[in-house]
């Protein structure tokens, strides 16, 4: 029983500390896309910069979506499940010439910068979330 | 960061904003961080107390950082209309503000309102402004009121607005073409705004009037965009040399003929209403040689200038014109003789190359090796270096393999005569392309400048190879067309790089079989290049090809060229840019970075409004175009459009400007096809149009149910989206190569506007029987005027002879019987029989017939930069499906004709 105990918290620590690495990233998305939308950098780098991350946070993504499956959260799981599933998708989606999810010569075109934002925002919002539940549980 | 001037303006146009997006961000994170240390605080003390004084301490941050960005631009805007009353203006202002239109008719000529379509060109009595004596006051500079009370026309519905408004039933007029191709709609501005207003051929809004909000934009279902051919040949340009260029202290707009003298020492800029100084120098007007009169400037008296720009707006010394031409040498290359045709041209045009004493060449050539040549001066002869590590490509020698043209004349001729020669029993197939450019890069990104690149096949080996994508099989299939975006990042990255050095790339793609023009063509859609395209191009079996090629090089070599440029767009606050098309790359949110600039690309954006336009009466926008001239200087050019706000859905219906509308259509259907599918592109342009008229229907209360009713401004709106459907790039069911698909696109989205106009629905004129009656008589030649004809072969008749004049390519159609003094006075043939079927040009013969058709053939052709292919076609020949392709009109295998589409966008509405 005690046994038991020990390894589910272990693994809640485990998607805390991922949870907070990917809180990172997810903040330092949005800085960086606001940076470009006011012209404090050139699309070219923060594309590059951004794109850098769009794997890891995957990774991170499915891998706590994977733990909780393990330890059996099933809510936490099915949460988890919508954004994990995103994160692949938007991955596998991009097309064969673009340079990533993010593309410095489209991220101006048709309100791109401006949906990466919104999208970033609300994992922030779900992150949050998510740590709470995870804190308090 | 080369442009340190139009970075420091978005700064500034974009610190408020920016106030407001940091809130944004750091308010969750402190939030979060404020409920984490609550969080900490109750696990270990319960205590209470810190938490609450946190929580005081951000709210108080917030408002105290979300409160300047109002007040900021109250301050800018010196509070609206009665913050400027408060000042006290000097004598001869009015100390109020009239209100926005309709208030100052006094000073108006009265015939003016009574006129009823205003004139283009008006007599002067009504153009003046500031007639002496007339006006009871008289009023120095051209305040606010002025310019709004400028607003024509605006008490009730003009005429012309009457007109552009009359219902038409679609379904019963036959003849819907104007007999000229139409002019584009004026704006609904007083004559003296419209007098300095940009021309149309340079800068075009598809609404000429803007739609106050952006639920009125909704409301009238059209596009919302600017089509600018910022960098075209003009004929007459004012330039100005000043030591400071005046330009708003907020948004940083040059100062133009739109903003207002609030007197002699203040203006208002038109696009923040910020209200700036006028410097002393400003005071001085250079060409009339007076003090005081800054209101008549050259910079205020026209709405497109050139300032000779100051060392402030460059981080380097300027460059020279520097030019590397990279020139496939394969096999296929060889036997295409592509390089001949090109030796020859840059021989011929050496001399006319853009430049001064500082310009360069270079030359580098692959196949499956990559091959530089030194041409230093105190050669012999130019010195050949093979390169065969096409992996990690090098250059051999850094400083003699782009030399000075002046210096090295006599070694460029050498290797330009001998060139040709040298590759003739090449038995190399492979090419190297993506190592040569990688090489061309290197070596011109210490200075810049344009790389042209000749191409004949899909490139084999090294970095950036493509496969064959194409399957024959599919070209005329009526479902999904793919493979219409890049296969690889390769050469897409490749661009953006070469972009970040200044250097621009051409491409020139010769070639017969498949070649991925949809990854090649990246290379120059990114770095601001241009694209040509020659199908099946060879200099025996296709004359015309070789014609077309010879005097595209011509123009090619000798065009303007603009250098390390950028581009920004300005408009009136509360509108904003949201796409852009054309060949550049966008740098930040309204800077085009263009590497090179030609006088024959066009750009387009897509706008939406963001806030509400009310309290203002005229929208503006400004483009203004920063480059390095071939001949050293730094330049920047100017554009500035001023349209009228209106708050009516059938204002904005009046105003709209079809052509500029298919024109962006056009381009967003491209973007569609490539991000989305091509079905959709289609479907989303039948859309445009059943949406348009759907919302003009229940708009007008006062139109018969019966029929298909659109304004007289979109009446040719369904032709047009029909001619779109059925261009190359975007048909479906009939048989199109991948590559002239993808070329199509690329003309769409960077050619101007005139000449997309001309590729999508091209002029019909019958020509054999041409009359001087309505002719124009130009410096003592008569030039004839046809009527324009609808594109339906019902038009064409076996007795006529026919011209189509598609832009990049003019057909002549005879018909077998074709009255034969025609035939011999015009062609140079006995009949109809012994004309050949491959014709490419009309004789110069001594007859008034062939004169008079000569004549009007070239006056089509004055404006054009690039000359079109010319085809005589027998009724006969195989070559006239190429012909009966652009009769748009007509019904197809799998296409409507235009009476079906109509009927099918009425049952579409009736949905």
């Amino acid at each position: 029983m005690e046994a038991a105990v020990f390894i589910l918290s272990l693994v809640d620590c485990c998607a805390l500390i991922f949870l907070s690495v990917y809180f990172f990233i997810i903040t330092l998305t949005i800085i960086t896309l606001s940076d470009l939308e006011c012209d404090y950098i050139n699309a070219r780098s923060c594309c590059s910069k951004l794109n850098k991350w769009v794997i890891p946070e995957m990774i991170a993504q499915a891998l706590a979506t994977v733990l909780m499956l393990v330890s059996m959260h099933w809510f936490v799981f099915l949460l988890n499940l919508p954004v994990a599933s995103w994160d692949v998708y938007r991955y596998v989606k991009v097309p064969m010439g673009n340079m990533g999810v993010y593309d410095p010569t489209e991220i101006h075109n048709r309100g791109q910068l401006k949906s990466h934002m919104k999208e970033a925002m609300i994992k922030l919002g779900f992150h949050l979330l998510c740590f709470f539940i995870y804190l308090y549980r | 960061a080369l442009f340190i001037s139009f970075n420091i303006s978005a700064k500034c146009s974009y610190r408020f904003n920016n106030a407001n997006i940091k809130i944004n961000i750091y308010l969750p994170i402190l939030i979060w961080w404020l409920i984490y240390r609550e969080s900490l605080m109750h696990i270990i003390s319960g205590h209470n107390m810190t938490h609450r004084d946190l929580c005081g301490d951000s709210s108080s941050t917030t408002t105290d950082s979300a409160s300047p960005v109002p007040n900021s631009y109250e301050s800018l805007e010196g509070g609206g209309y009665s913050g400027t009353s408060l000042r006290s203006p000097p004598a001869g202002v009015p100390a109020k503000q009239a209100p926005p239109f309709g208030y100052n008719y006094p000073t108006m000529h009265p015939a003016y309102q009574q006129n009823p379509a205003p004139k283009p060109n008006p007599s002067p009595s009504h153009g003046g402004y500031n007639p002496p004596g007339y006006q009871p006051y008289s009023q120095p500079f051209p305040s606010l009121s002025e310019l709004s009370s400028a607003l024509g026309g605006l008490g009730g519905v003009s005429e012309l607005e009457a007109e552009t408004l009359r219902p038409v039933n679609l379904l019963q007029e036959r003849n819907i073409l104007p007999p000229k191709r139409a002019p584009p709609p004026e704006p609904n501005l007083s004559n003296d705004l419209r007098k300095v207003n940009c021309s149309p051929d340079t800068f075009r809004c598809t609404l000429t009037n803007i739609p106050q909000t952006q639920a009125l934009l909704n409301k009238a279902r059209l596009p919302l965009g600017l089509l600018l051919h910022p960098f075209r040949d003009l004929t007459q340009l004012p330039v100005i040399t000043s030591n400071t260029i005046v330009r708003c202290r907020s948004c940083r707009t040059y100062i133009n003929p739109f903003v207002s003298f609030l007197d002699q020492r203040r203006w208002k800029c038109n696009l923040c209403y910020r209200v700036n100084d006028v410097p002393d120098e400003f005071m001085y007007n250079p060409v009339t040689r007076s003090y005081g009169e800054p209101h008549k400037r050259p910079e205020v008296q026209n709405s497109t200038v050139e300032f000779i720009a100051s060392s402030d707006y460059m981080l380097r010394p300027p460059q020279p014109a520097v030019y590397l031409f990279l020139l496939d040498v394969s096999h296929n290359a060889v036997e295409s003789g592509y390089l001949n045709v090109f030796c020859q041209s840059l021989l011929d045009n050496l001399e006319k190359l853009p430049g001064d004493t500082r310009t360069h060449i270079g030359f580098v050539t692959f196949d499956s090796t990559v091959h530089f040549y030194n041409l230093q001066e105190g050669l012999s002869q130019p010195q050949m270096l093979v390169v065969s590590d096409i992996d990690d490509v090098f250059i051999p020698t850094h400083d003699s393999l782009l030399v000075n043209l002046k210096e090295s004349k006599e070694l460029v001729k050498d290797l330009l005569n001998a060139l040709p020669g040298m590759f003739t029993h090449t038995r190399e197939t492979q090419s190297a392309l993506g190592p040569a450019l990688q090489a061309a890069y290197k070596l011109m990104s210490p200075t810049g400048g344009r790389v042209t690149v000749f191409q004949t096949q899909l490139p084999t080996l090294g970095a950036g190879l493509l496969q064959s994508r194409e399957d024959p099989n599919l070209r005329s299939s009526t479902k999904n067309v793919l493979h219409l975006g890049p296969a690889t990042d390769f050469y897409k990255k490749l661009a953006l790089d070469c972009s970040g050095q200044q250097i621009g790339v051409d491409l020139f793609l010769l070639s017969s079989q498949y070649s991925d023009l949809a990854s090649l063509a990246c290379v120059s859609k990114y770095s601001a290049g241009s694209v040509f395209y020659y199908p099946s191009f060879h200099h025996i079996h296709n004359t015309a090809q070789k014609q077309k090629f010879q005097k595209d090089l011509q123009r090619y070599l000798t065009r303007k060229i603009g250098f390390e440029a950028v581009m920004r767009i300005r408009c009136t606050k509360g509108l904003s840019i949201h796409t852009f098309h054309g060949n550049f790359f966008v740098r930040s949110t309204d800077l085009l970075s263009l590497a090179n600039v030609n006088p024959d690309s066009g750009f387009a954006v897509q706008m939406s409004i963001e806030e509400s336009l009310a309290d203002t009466s005229l929208a503006c926008f400004q483009a203004a175009l920063l480059y390095t001239s071939s001949k050293g200087k730094r330049r920047i050019r100017v554009h500035t459009l001023c349209l009228p706000v209106v708050s009516q859905l059938s204002e904005v219906f009046a105003g709209a400007d079809i052509q500029a509308i298919s024109c962006l259509l056009a381009n967003m259907a491209i973007d569609r096809s490539i991000s989305s599918s091509l079905s959709d592109a289609r479907d989303a342009l039948v859309n445009a149009v059943v949406d348009c008229l759907t919302a003009y229907r229940a708009n007008g209360s006062n139109i018969q149910p019966s029929g298909l009713i659109a304004p007289a401004a979109l009446r040719l709106f369904p032709l047009y989206v029909l001619a779109l459907l059925k261009q190359k790039a975007l048909r479906t069911g009939t048989s199109t190569r991948l590559d002239e698909r993808v070329f199509s696109m690329c003309e769409l989205k960077s050619q101007p506007l005139q000449q997309i106009m001309r590729m999508v629905h091209p002029d019909l004129y019958r020509i054999d029987n041409m009359t001087e009656q309505a002719a124009l008589h130009l410096n003592d030649s008569v030039i004839p005027q046809p009527p324009l004809l609808q594109l339906t072969a019902e038009k064409l008749t076996r007795e006529g002879a026919f011209l189509l004049d598609c832009g990049s390519v003019m057909y002549l159609w005879v018909g077998k019987c074709c009255n034969e003094t025609f035939i011999r006075d015009v062609l140079g043939f006995q009949n109809y029989a012994s004309l050949p079927s491959n014709m490419t040009e009309i004789p110069e013969l001594q007859t008034t017939y062939s004169e008079r058709t000569r004549a009007f053939i070239s006056w089509l052709l004055e404006s054009r930069t690039f000359l079109p292919a010319f085809h005589v076609v027998k009724d006969d020949a195989s070559t006239k499906t190429s012909f009966f392709q652009h009769l748009v009109e007509d019904r197809t295998e799998s296409a409507f004709s235009y009476y079906e589409f109509l009927l099918h966008i009425q049952q579409q509405m009736s949905k």
